[in-house]
């Protein structure tokens, strides 16, 4: 494999005593889609804020496309690009308007014609000059994926990007997502609670527990290896007891 | 390197905010004619009971025209600002290749423009109505505006980083900074008015030295263009320093996740 797209060592996150993220390494590849997984409160978020440099950790070096995010965050960031459902574009602004000045910020070039393409691609082209903030949770999705298409950035994050989507629409976004990743040569981290998406969409997982990689693998031969029906019951049984002996020994 | 284009989404966004939008509109200048009429009709009074042949317009108006623009370049600031805690906005904007220089360039120039509607306004207003002369101040009318705006800069800055550093909330410490300067600056009145203690604080105050000159150009007593220019070196003092305690505002929000988690006012 070719050099990472992203490359996490050793990050570190704690809030006072607390350690949110707790020394965690691990890479994503070209072409490549990785689940972050792990119950509520396990680190996933802050992972994802601290590679889009909105949060500073407290150890540890994140390179994108080997460019250091805290030392050169606009080259590393100029090559990112992120959509989460707690961070929906400005409602007081209508699709076109949001997708026209994020592009100004990410200095696309080509930009109109970038965004007609990306407005057929996420079906938006009627959503155009509607404001964002009376669009359904699933039209808010694609304006935030449209956005996160923007820059055609070489690593894209993905902070639950299904939550709250009809599972018609997910499959949709699923069908963009890959496509994304096997067209454009990006790499995608991903967040999800659903375990049958994972599987289907997913290269590789790991799974975070109070901050640290319990396990890492292929989403349809890892429950198996731990003699568990399913990614599902997998996850429970991790979420449950994170040290349990079946699945720590092969941890 | 700055990006002009960086730079130019931020003023575009306040642009399609502003257009069509008379809640954001009209406060551009409604608040600004209401104090020239007001203070238009007050010299006008004082002219009529005075017998000292004084004229209060170009002392009294002019002044409070200069101090209405300074609020106005202030709240331009921070207006821009606000609409990005308002639309809860941070993490997308934050989370780009756009630097705190940038959007805080971004904030200033989108603040030109606003503050330039009232500008105009004002001084249409002060000219038309009142027969105020900008004559009068000659030429050194372009330094008092450039000091002003400096001021007014470093006043927005600073107001954002409060807002950045204590929460949304904060807005309302902001909304009334220049009202708590305005007695030191000798806006109303000459500092030689103000107890010894008070002359210390006004000293620091880059409207101070605009408006102490502009009282001597009216009075044709003599205008020191030496102090003046320490007024306008302060300034930019100021708007370096406003900018230095955002970006320390800014950079313990990042360590502390509260750019990621606004909503949380603060994050210890
Ligand atoms: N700014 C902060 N200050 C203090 N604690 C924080 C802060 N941000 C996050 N935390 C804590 O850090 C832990 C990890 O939170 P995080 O949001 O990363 O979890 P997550 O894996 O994304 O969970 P979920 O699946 O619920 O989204 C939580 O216990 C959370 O309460
Ligand atoms: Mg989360």
């Amino acid at each position: 494999m070719s050099d990472p797209v992203l490359s996490v060592s050793d990050l570190n996150k704690r809030y006072g005593e607390m350690p949110a993220v707790d020394g965690i390494s691990f890479s994503v590849g070209r072409n490549e889609i990785v689940g972050l997984l792990g119950p509520n409160g396990a680190g996933k978020t802050t992972t994802i804020n601290m590679i889009l440099g909105v949060l500073a950790p407290s150890a540890g070096r994140i390179l994108i496309d080997g460019v250091d995010v805290a030392r050169r965050r606009r080259e590393a960031l100029a090559r990112t690009n992120f959509a989460a459902v707690y961070a929906p574009l400005p409602g007081n602004l209508t699709v076109y308007q949001n997708l026209r000045i994020f592009g100004l910020i990410y200095a696309v070039s080509g930009l109109r014609q970038r965004i007609e393409a990306l407005l057929d691609q996420f079906r938006l082209r009627e959503l155009r000059n509607v404001k964002c903030g009376v669009l359904s949770s699933g039209e808010q999705t694609r304006v935030a994926l449209a956005k996160a298409m923007l820059n055609r950035p070489h690593l894209l994050l993905l902070d639950e990007p299904t939550a709250s989507l009809d599972p018609s629409v997910a499959q949709q976004i699923r069908a963009l997502i890959q496509e994304f990743a096997r067209r454009e040569a990006g790499g995608v981290l991903w967040t999800s609670h659903n375990m049958h998406e994972v599987e289907e969409v997913c290269d590789r997982v790991l799974f975070l527990s109070h901050g640290r990689i319990l396990l890492e693998g292929d989403p349809r031969s890892l429950p198996r290896q731990h003699g568990r029906r399913s990614l599902e019951d997998l996850f429970i049984a991790l979420a449950r007891e994170p040290l349990a002996p079946d699945v720590a020994e092969h941890a | 390197m700055p990006s002009f284009k960086r730079i130019a989404a931020i003023l575009l966004r306040q642009y399609y905010l502003l257009r069509g939008s008379a809640a954001r509109v009209v406060p551009l200048f409604a608040w600004v004619t209401v104090d020239i009429v007001l203070w238009g009709f007050i010299t006008r009074y004082l002219n009529s009971v005075s017998h000292a042949g004084f004229n209060f317009v170009p002392a009294l108006l002019g002044a409070v025209l200069l101090w209405d623009f300074l609020t106005r370049v202030m709240q331009g600031v921070t207006m821009a600002f606000f609409e990005d805690v308002w639309s809860r906005n941070f993490l997308n904007i934050f989370a780009t290749p756009l630097s705190l220089g940038e959007y805080l360039t971004g904030l200033v120039t989108s603040s030109i423009a606003t503050s330039a509607v009232g500008l105009v306004v004002m001084v249409l207003m002060a000219t038309l109505a009142f027969g105020l002369s900008f004559f009068v101040y000659g030429l050194m009318f372009v330094p008092f505006i450039l000091i002003l705006f400096l001021s007014g800069i470093a006043l927005g800055i600073f107001g954002c980083a409060l807002v950045l550093r204590l929460g949304p909330a904060a807005e309302w410490f902001v909304w009334p900074i220049p009202a708590l300067v305005s007695p030191f600056a000798g806006v109303f009145y000459p500092l030689s008015v103000l107890p010894t203690w008070m002359h210390a604080i006004s000293w620091l105050l880059p409207p101070s030295y605009v408006f102490e000159g502009m009282r001597a150009l009216v009075a044709h007593r003599e205008f020191s263009a030496g102090l003046l220019a320490v007024g306008g070196g302060l300034a930019v003092l100021y708007v370096l320093l406003a900018g230095w305690v955002f970006s320390r505002v800014y950079r313990r929000a990042v360590r502390t996740g509260l750019i990621a988690r606004y909503s949380a006012e603060t994050v210890n």
